[in-house]
């Protein structure tokens, strides 16, 4: 059932299509048109992988997390480790295809949005690296919040572009990109960062993150000789998600995707778009979304830019539909907690995005046996939060961290 | 939908709610004495991916007033009781139409006297349910071409109930200072398979372009440049005293973009 989505109308069961201005509908139907010849042909394959082994750093390394893992007493703990890509996060696998889609397509300008600034580098990286110019576009509120996202883009070699409409986050960022994609169709490739967007862009995110799936597994069952029993991944658009998942669809494993819950489900301080958010159409694409009850949609929060966004991957909201995969929330404070403990029992310090997804995972360990595996998908390192944390912990310079909470 | 034959149409948008309820109203009823022969009523949406600066501006204030999909629908009525007789589209996002029911929607737009819908981002392929409802209720829902639409012309135009929209140029919503050449032949290509009358729209702000576009098209639509004379008379629109005199100056700014359309015809 699950391997004929999306169909050839885009639609993951209710979910998914093209909701577009009539404009776009021709770039969107050369794009599909392209990635389907691009994916069967073996030469386009190689390269992908070529560029992602010797430029990227791939395959990422599958790190058993043993201090964690006696610490908590329960499930053997893994983690997949998309940190130690190039740029710092699973973004550049999905900017390398996409890079070299709009390479075979001939388009020479990438047009990006993004939101805490990891697809922007990522962008910006692939652009530099393919000789290729980049616009991307970021709203004035993130700017100020990740300003050395900013400069590392703009080192790069690409153009920032404010974005004032709006709350002047992801959402707006992402409008913009596309009316300036409306605009430029011509001759600029939209390399959308996550899996969201009007059909074929879910669809193709997913196949170039997929290899973050593929990759778990052949690791897990050549060290474990088994499937992990429960795989746990943050959702904001939900690519690093797709991408572990997509793979393990089809086998007897717990899925298990984390919103950002921000102050909590219940206050109107979050990102849980699954869990809160009903049906509608956002950036092109039927999903699950915040909004009111007028069809406006609601500006989401989370202390972690990168799972800020209102709606989510229509792939997801099928899953959701389905029952395949389980979606449940995780807080700022749980967030923050869980980075401190990863950095502080196995030395990694994950992206407070991936923190989601390692608090969920702790939780769900502490309740399964020793005999049982839990895989982690740790999606980006936390360099870029470093800052922010050391603001929420109200550390002060030269105090010692432990002693900060 | 009954249009005026033998002449070429002028169809103004304005946003509902920008400034306020009752100011849609009167400018309604001032764009209909300056030679409307529809009127497009926008209705504000939170991402409205189709519009650039102009008109996100206006959706922001009509937001900010509270306005919402079914109310900016009950205002046809009033413009109505008024005596705005001109067909009046309720051109709406899509998401709107969604959370209100796409059936509740066209009873509603129907029940308050409107004459077509248009959805901006419900391109063909997804219209299919909204056909239905649209014959049904005996409201257009109308089509849009772009010029990046090609072979989808024939399908779409075809297709197309009341009037064909063609955006001008790539882009969003907005005034444009120039328009591009190969324009007439796109409105050429676009009427070449049209039944129904052939408007052009998008970023159309001078009477000097209405001129050039009169003998190319069956109509042209106007909405940024009166969105933005709407946002330059604000401030007098709201005040009690220079509220009339605010309506006449907009109005006579709407006369002026439509008086190219009125002259004898043109020779080419």
């Amino acid at each position: 059932m699950m391997e004929h989505v999306p169909n050839e109308h885009g639609r993951f069961g209710d979910f998914g299509g093209k909701f577009v201005p009539e404009t776009l509908m021709l770039p969107l139907e050369e794009i599909e048109t392209e990635l389907d010849k691009a994916l069967a042909d073996e030469s386009f394959r190689q390269e992908y992988i070529r560029i992602l082994q010797h430029y990227s750093g791939r395959p990422t390394p599958l790190t058993f997390a043993p201090n964690l893992t006696r610490q908590l007493g329960g499930a053997k703990i893994y983690l997949k480790r998309e940190d130690l890509n190039h740029t710092g996060a699973h973004k550049i696998n999905n900017a390398i295809g996409q890079a070299l889609l709009a390479k075979r397509m001939g388009k020479k300008k990438l047009i990006a949005e993004t939101g805490a600034g990891q697809h922007g580098v990522a962008a910006a990286t692939v652009a530099a690296h393919f000789g290729m110019e980049c616009i991307v576009f970021m709203g004035e509120e993130d700017m100020k919040r990740q300003e050395l996202n900013v400069f590392r883009m703009k080192l790069l070699g690409a153009e920032v572009v404010p974005v004032l409409s709006g709350n002047r986050t992801l959402k707006d960022a992402t409008n913009e990109a596309i009316r300036y994609w409306v605009a430029h169709c011509d001759d600029h490739f939209y390399m959308i960062g996550s899996v969201v967007g009007p059909h074929p862009y879910p669809k193709m995110v997913r196949e170039f993150q997929r290899v973050i799936g593929d990759e778990a597994k052949e690791q897990f069952l050549a060290g474990e000789g088994t499937l992990p029993d429960v795989i746990v991944a943050c959702v904001g658009g939900g690519s690093n998600a797709i991408g572990m998942f997509y793979p393990f669809l089809q086998d007897d494993v717990r899925l298990v995707g984390v919103e950002a819950a921000g102050k909590g489900i219940d206050t109107p301080h979050h990102a849980a778009t699954i869990a809160k958010g009903t049906k509608g159409v956002i950036h092109g694409a039927m999903t699950y979304l915040l909004q009111d009850e007028y069809g406006q949609i609601i500006e989401p929060y989370s202390i972690s830019a990168g799972l800020d966004y209102p709606g989510v991957g229509p792939e997801h909201a099928y899953l959701a539909s389905i029952g395949r995969v389980r979606y449940e929330s995780v807080t700022d404070e749980e967030a923050v907690a869980a980075f401190q403990l990863l950095a502080q029992t196995e030395g990694i310090i994950p992206a407070i995005e991936s923190a989601h997804a390692v608090a969920k995972a702790v939780e769900l360990a502490r309740q399964m046996t020793p005999d049982e595996t839990v895989l982690i998908c740790l999606s980006g390192r936390g360099d870029k939060d470093v800052q922010m944390m050391m603001h929420h912990l109200g550390v002060k310079e030269g105090e010692d961290v432990a002693s900060a909470r | 939908m009954r249009l005026p034959v033998n002449r070429s149409l002028f169809i103004p948008f304005i946003v509902a709610g920008d400034p306020s309820a009752d100011l849609t109203v009167d400018l309604a009823l001032a764009l209909q004495d300056a030679g409307a022969d529809v009127l497009e009523l926008g209705v504000p949406y939170s991402d409205p991916l189709a519009d650039g600066p102009t008109i996100q501006r206006a959706a922001a204030r009509a937001l900010a007033g509270q306005m919402t999909l079914p109310k900016a629908i009950q205002l046809v009525a009033d413009m109505r009781k008024k005596g705005v007789k001109i067909p009046i589209i309720i051109f709406t996002y899509y998401n709107p139409v969604l959370q209100l029911g796409e059936e509740s929607f066209f009873a509603l737009a129907q029940e308050n006297g409107a004459d077509g819908v248009l959805i901006p981002d419900l391109p063909f392929e997804e219209s299919g349910p909204l056909l239905e409802l649209s014959e049904r209720f005996g409201l257009p829902l109308i089509s849009l071409v772009a010029p990046t639409s090609k072979q989808r012309i024939e399908q779409i135009a075809s297709a197309a109930q009341g009037f064909l929209y063609c955006v001008s140029s790539l882009g969003v919503t907005g005034v444009r200072e120039t328009l591009p050449e190969s324009l007439g032949h796109f409105l050429g290509e676009v009427k070449r398979h049209s039944r129904v009358p052939v408007v052009v729209g998008f970023g159309i702000s001078t009477p000097e372009q209405v001129a050039m576009l009169k003998d190319a098209c069956d109509g042209v639509v106007v909405g940024s440049a009166l969105v933005q004379k709407i946002e330059q008379l604000l401030e007098r629109l709201q005040t009690s005293e220079e509220k009339n005199a605010a309506i006449a100056e907009f109005a006579s700014y709407a006369r002026s973009l439509a008086a190219p359309l009125r002259e004898p015809c043109s020779s080419r």
